[in-house]
């Protein structure tokens, strides 16, 4: 088990979660296209591949294999941990990020 | 020096000539049988003098494991060119064709990728035109 913190200490397993945020359920092709095409991203495909499976051990990211393919989707859930841990109060209206 | 072919791994050559053919749109250029399979070629009907494809037997042990990690990994095979891609996937959609992945701006193209039905995925790529 990776811990949330440190899977979402890179910038490019951060540019995974964000694609994923975009499109749900995507191959490893696709991520890597978005992720050079839109982000100047290019670590090789294994490089990649690695990031997703920190993600898929801090369960960020689950796989599902449908027939012949393999699609990426996220979980948020482990996110959870982190206002559990730091409550956030309730009033609203900050800017994100 | 020119590049006049190109070629895909068929898992059945009369499978991927309807495919290529009757959904994809392109047209038969040359069949040549050669004992158990066939030279055989197909053209796009806007280019029929153009790069042929080359629907070639993937008999060899060593093509089926290549290709089916490819396929796991959403890779495709080869690229063709369309002048838009949402109105191929629409089409293709309709007439029953499996996408891994629907078109996306990849930057400057758009993208998408196909279920050739052969073992292969195919992806489709259009140039964004200016101010679109």
């Amino acid at each position: 088990m990776v811990d949330v913190f440190r899977a979402i200490a890179d910038p490019t397993r951060r540019a995974l979660l964000d694609e994923l945020t975009e499109r749900d359920g995507q191959t490893l092709f696709e991520l890597c296209s978005r992720l050079a095409m839109k982000h100047g991203l290019a670590p090789s495909r294994q490089a990649i591949s690695q990031h997703l499976d920190v993600l898929e051990g801090a369960g960020l990211v689950t796989t599902r294999r449908e027939g012949r393919y393999k699609f990426h989707h996220l979980d948020t859930s482990p996110l959870r941990e982190i206002v559990e841990r730091w409550p956030v109060p309730d009033p609203p209206r900050r800017n994100r990020r | 020096m020119r590049i006049n072919l190109t070629s895909v791994l068929v898992d059945d050559q009369a499978k991927a000539l309807r495919f290529y053919t009757d959904v994809l749109g392109f047209e038969k250029k040359t069949e040549v049988p050669l004992g158990e399979h066939a030279w055989l070629t197909v053209v796009s009907p806007d280019d029929p003098d153009g790069t042929e494809l080359v629907l070639e037997p993937d008999a060899h042990p060593a093509a089926g494991p290549f290709k089916r990690a490819l396929v796991e990994d959403g890779i495709p095979f080869t690229s063709f060119a369309v002048d838009d891609v949402d109105a191929e996937y629409n089409r293709l959609v309709a007439l029953g064709v499996t996408f891994t992945q629907p078109p996306t701006e990849m930057g400057d193209v758009v993208t998408a990728v196909l279920d050739d039905t052969c073992g292969n995925l195919i992806q489709l790529a259009a140039m964004r035109r200016p101010g679109s």
